[in-house]
Parts: structure tokens; C-alpha cells; sequence
């Protein structure tokens, strides 16, 4: 499916400023306030970037990814709290246990298309939500103790540690999603995206490339709920709510839904947004809500994609875009 | 025995009236526009909140409080086609679907700002004692809010299918351009089905507020419920949403009262799948019809 990791040379000047910008937050900021904000955009970032690829790329929209992202928190804790399987292990798991909820689900959902696929999959999450509440150990309070992450005998247990886990994972989503899109596989998604119709002409198997993506989006936020749920050593269903969902499709959509940094600078902006509010106190509701609509309604192709055309007109088409 | 099984059909009765009218909410907006208008909900609530900012805090007369309520939440669902969905031409669906839930992020935070977070409730529009059928107690309110939902239904019944205007915003759901060309104001039908879908949706707020009261976050779960309602009987079918309101409601205090509360949910949600994967065009509406569809 992939042939060699190497990032193509248009995104690789994107990947070096990302990765010299994770590098320099805690040099300019180290304070454990900033990196704790840092770490939430990067788990978010990590279920986005899954979401983009499904909606921008595959054109299926979802609005289930925190019960996927449930699923990963809660099967990973229970697993390494538990029964005292490792914690890498216990991460691993937790992905193929939410990779096969994806399965379960996709193949009625993915035959649905535009809000029935969005209402179905909101119903499964919503469905998990439940499950967690009324199943999940300590019910709607949710429980703590849950083991720091480990590998190899070195636990991490520091903000700056999990800051880098955090955003070192994102890389490694970042890299491989690159290439996911770059490959075969990537531009028979697009072409999904323009026409099914044409594309099951040509003899692709539209179904299994649309199963194969959103069990991909699935595994990317089942890993990215691990890993807030060892950071934080505490899970209770309020964490994967529709609102979550809804959160990240903002997040998408916002950033730019045709461009993969799209989704991390999406999920970093409505990450930082509401902390950026905090001095708004009881308006900051109002103000989050008109920022987003203003947004929504004058950069309407996304943040990224309007950056990504000012910079192509101001180098005179140096700058490349896929 | 029948008494507790007609207990649990009455409070799911009145329930699913409120998600029937939040349905047909979602299906006025819907057949015009193609648009989800995820703030619906909020439409609910600013009607519960409006009713009681008028009788209890002002103590206007029962009839000007529920028609300046209804007046009020027509001009915030006005303002809300004109701001946002208006000045965009040409949009992408999805990006309108996100604009409304914007737009149900600011209006909450309004009526945060406005309201607090306390609930608030208003007495029964009568007084009296409960009705008692076969030992289960239905209070007056569940009456009303079941009555003004059937007057509500029948209303829009003849108003899409007697009155000029009707039949121009069924048109206009039909074939925008065809429309256009049959000299309709679409603009104006899309302003009309917003205005429409907060009145109804307000009403069924203001009768629902006594019995369950009101508070300024209820909209998100009520707009996911009504929602349901609509898919289940197939979107853009007003009959198709009473029949999946009632359905949920039912369904919902069955599970709650025989099984258990916390699961009452998932049942609907559940069922809600099934139909989907087996019948994804809802009750009423057609395999034909829905392949039409732009979304």
C-alpha cells in the first residue's frame, strides 16, 4: 500500500516548520500551563487529522470519532489498570478493539451517504457514550489510578515528557497519513471523493478503500484516547460526548478540509480558542460561538487553504499544494 | 399493570409530541433549504425561557406572553437566516450544517448570559387535578402539550397544502430553479421556513416547560432527538416526524420505566440504527425519493 517513508518534497518544508515549532513551544514557554494546552491540541490534532482524511479525502462524514476515541481511553486503562497488561500493549489492543467497532459499524454505515452516514455514525457514538455511563467502571463519575504510559521500563510521568510523546506521536500520524495520501491508495480516495460512480467504472473496489479509511481514522482516535487517558490517569464518559464529535468536525472544517495541516492547525486553534476566552468569563460561550461562525462564514475553504493561496500568489505559485 | 404500562405510554406520549415538533422543525428547514439546521434545539428552548420571562418576570397576561414569546423566537430564527445563511452564496452543505451549530453555540451563550443556568418552569396553563385513567395520573400540561402539537401538525397540514405560500416553499423543495422560474421568491421561502421552524419549535418548548422545565443547555439533546425523529420517518416527511417523535418518546419511558433509566437512550438510538442500515430512507419516504436527493 505504501512504498517507502519519505516525505514528498511539497510537504516537506510544511513538516520542518511543524517540527521546529513542537520543538520550540517549550523552549519559548516551558511552563507546565502552556505545555498541558500544547498537549490537548496535539491529542486532538491526532483524532482530526483521522477525520480529515476520512471526510476530505474519502468524503465520509463522521460524527462518531469520540466513541472511537472512548473506546481507546477506556479499553487501555481497564487493560493495563486492571489486569496489569503493559501499557504499550495495552494501547495496541485498545486499537484493534476499536478498529473492529469499526468494522461492525461501517459495514451497514459506509452504504449510507451525506446525514444518514452522520446520523448513524452519531448514533454509534452516542451509543458508546451510554455504554460507558451505565458499564464503565465507576459509571457517569468515571475512575482514576490509571497507570502512567511505559516503555521499557521507563514511565513517563512529567508534562514535558508526555509533551513530547504526544506531539511525537502526532508526527508519526502526520508522516504516514503524508504518504497514505500520496500513494495509490491516497488518489483513488480523491477520486471517491469526485465520483464513486466513475471510480467503481474503473474498476476500484470503493468499498474496501472507504472501510480501510475509517478503520484508519478509528485506530488514530482510539491512540490518540490512550494517551490522553494515561496522561491524565482519569476517564469519565463526559470526555467522549457527541459535543466532542461535533468539536472535531469544527476543528476540520475550521483548519481547512481539503489539506491534512489543516486539521492540526484546526484542532490548535479551537483547542487554544476557549483558554484565550478565559477572561471573557461568563461570555466566553458568546465570543467562541461568533468567532466560530465568522469564521465558518468568511474563510469558508479553511484556514489553511486560504494561507496556502496568499502565499501561492505572494511567491507566484513557488509554494506547492496538493 | 395496565395502569403502569399506560403511565409510561402517556409521558412518552408528551415527550414524543416535543421531539415530533422539533422533527418537524428540522423538515421545514430541510424541504426548503437542504440544510440541517442543527440549532434547532435552541428554537425549544427560547421558548420555554421567553414564556416564562414574560408571564413570570413581566406578569403579562397568559395569551400576549405565549404570542410574544412565539414573536420573539420567529424574529431570532429571522435573524438567524438573514445573518449567517443568507450573506453565503453558492455554500457547501456541510459548512452550512457547521454554521448552525455555530450559530446554536452563540445562541446558548446568549441565553447563558440572559438566563443563568437555573431551570425554570411556569404553572400548567390550567389548573386542576390531574386526570386519573385506569389508576395512571396525567397531569393537565401533558394534555396541552399533546393537544397544541395536533393543532400544530393540522395547521401546518393546511398551511402546505391550502395556502399560496405553502405550496410555494413545497416548490422550492421540490426544484429550486424551477421555482425560480415560476417567479417564487426562493430567498424569501428560505427566510419563511426558518421563521416557521423556530415558531414550532418554540411552541413546543413553551408547553413542554412546566412539566420537565427549562434550562438554557437543553437544546443540543432535544435537536439530536427530534432529529432521530425526522430520519426515522424519513426527512422532509412532517408525518413521517410525528410518527418517529412519538416512536422515540414511547419507546424511551417504556425503556426507562421496564428496564432502566440510564438505558432509555440507547434503545431509541438503537432502533434508530436498525432502520437506518435496513430501511435508510426512513418510514415514509421512499428508495426512489431519496436518491434524488442532493445530501
Amino acid at each position: 500500500m505504501i512504498k517507502g517513508v519519505i516525505v514528498k518534497k511539497s510537504d516537506l518544508p510544511f513538516f520542518l516548520i511543524f517540527v521546529f515549532l513542537i520543538l520550540l513551544l517549550p523552549v519559548v514557554s516551558g511552563s507546565s500551563y502552556t505545555l498541558t494546552v500544547g498537549i490537548f491540541c496535539g491529542i486532538n490534532a491526532m483524532v482530526a487529522i483521522g477525520l480529515c482524511i476520512l471526510m476530505g479525502y474519502a468524503g465520509q462524514v463522521s460524527l462518531g470519532q469520540a466513541g472511537f476515541y472512548g473506546i481507546g481511553a477506556y479499553v487501555s486503562s481497564i487493560l493495563s489498570l486492571h489486569f496489569g497488561i503493559p501499557v504499550v500493549i495495552s494501547i495496541i489492543l485498545a486499537m484493534m478493539v476499536a478498529a473492529i467497532a469499526a468494522v461492525i459499524l461501517a459495514v451497514p454505515a459506509l452504504r449510507l451517504k451525506g446525514h444518514y452516514l452522520a446520523v448513524a455514525t452519531l448514533g454509534f457514538g452516542e451509543i458508546i457514550f451510554i455504554i460507558l455511563n451505565e458499564w464503565g467502571p465507576g459509571g457517569p463519575s468515571g475512575f482514576g489510578d490509571i497507570p502512567h504510559f511505559s516503555l521499557l521500563g521507563y514511565v513517563i510521568n512529567s508534562t514535558t515528557g508526555y509533551y513530547y510523546l504526544i506531539w511525537g506521536s502526532v508526527a508519526a500520524v502526520m508522516l504516514f497519513s503524508i504518504n497514505l495520501i500520496n500513494s495509490r491508495t491516497g488518489r483513488a480516495l480523491r477520486a471517491i471523493h469526485d465520483s464513486e460512480l466513475a471510480c467503481n467504472a474503473m474498476g476500484l473496489n470503493v468499498v474496501a478503500l472507504k472501510l480501510k479509511v475509517f478503520i484508519l481514522s478509528a485506530v488514530y482516535a482510539s491512540l490518540a484516547g490512550s494517551l490522553y487517558a494515561h496522561y491524565i490517569t482519569f476517564v469519565s464518559p463526559s470526555s467522549f460526548s457527541l459535543f466532542y464529535s461535533i468539536l472535531l468536525l469544527m476543528m476540520v472544517i475550521v483548519g481547512g478540509i481539503t489539506n491534512l495541516w489543516g486539521a492540526i492547525i484546526g484542532a490548535v486553534v479551537i483547542t487554544v480558542l476557549p483558554e484565550l476566552l478565559r477572561k471573557f468569563q461568563e461570555f466566553d460561550v458568546l465570543v467562541y460561538g461568533l468567532i466560530l461562525t465568522l469564521t465558518l462564514m468568511f474563510f469558508r475553504k479553511g484556514l489553511v487553504p486560504i494561507l496556502i493561496e496568499k502565499m501561492k500568489k505572494f511567491s507566484g505559485g513557488a509554494v506547492a499544494n496538493h | 399493570m395496565l395502569t403502569v404500562f399506560l403511565q409510561f405510554l402517556f409521558s412518552g406520549l408528551t415527550v414524543g409530541a416535543v421531539y415530533a415538533l422539533v422533527g418537524i422543525g428540522f423538515n421545514i428547514v430541510y424541504n426548503a433549504t437542504s440544510i440541517i439546521n442543527l440549532a434547532q434545539g435552541e428554537f425549544v428552548v427560547i421558548g420555554g425561557l421567553m414564556m416564562w420571562f414574560f408571564s413570570e418576570s413581566l406578569n403579562l397576561p397568559f395569551f400576549l406572553s405565549a404570542g410574544l414569546a412565539i414573536v420573539s423566537a420567529g424574529f431570532i430564527g429571522f435573524l438567524m437566516e438573514r445573518l449567517t445563511i443568507k450573506p453565503l452564496k453558492n455554500p457547501d452543505l456541510l459548512l452550512m450544517i457547521m454554521i448552525t451549530i455555530a450559530v446554536s453555540i452563540v445562541l446558548r451563550g446568549v441565553l447563558m448570559f440572559g438566563f443563568g443556568k437555573e431551570p425554570y418552569v411556569y404553572p400548567s396553563f390550567t389548573e386542576g387535578e390531574p386526570i386519573s385513567i385506569y389508576g395512571a395520573i396525567i397531569q393537565q400540561q401533558a394534555l396541552w402539550v399533546i393537544g397544541i402539537t395536533g393543532f400544530c401538525i393540522i395547521l401546518l397540514f393546511f398551511f402546505f397544502k391550502r395556502t399560496i405560500i405553502g405550496k410555494a416553499m413545497l416548490a422550492c423543495s421540490v426544484n429550486t430553479t424551477a421555482a425560480k422560474l415560476v417567479g417564487i421568491n426562493v430567498s424569501k421561502m428560505v427566510m419563511l421556513s426558518f421563521i416557521l421552524s423556530a415558531v414550532v419549535g418554540a411552541i413546543g418548548g413553551m408547553a413542554i416547560t412546566p412539566i420537565s422545565l427549562m434550562e438554557y443547555d437543553k437544546g443540543p439533546m432535544l435537536a439530536v432527538k427530534g432529529f432521530c425523529a425526522a430520519i426515522m420517518g424519513g426527512l422532509g416527511s412532517n408525518r413521517g416526524a410525528v410518527l418517529g417523535g412519538f416512536i422515540i418518546g414511547i419507546l424511551e419511558s417504556m425503556t426507562a420505566g421496564y428496564l432502566h433509566s440510564g438505558m432509555k437512550d440507547a434503545v431509541a438510538l438503537v432502533i434508530l440504527l436498525l432502520i437506518l442500515f435496513f430501511r435508510p430512507a426512513g418510514i415514509f419516504v421512499s428508495k426512489t425519493m431519496m436518491q434524488l436527493r442532493k445530501f
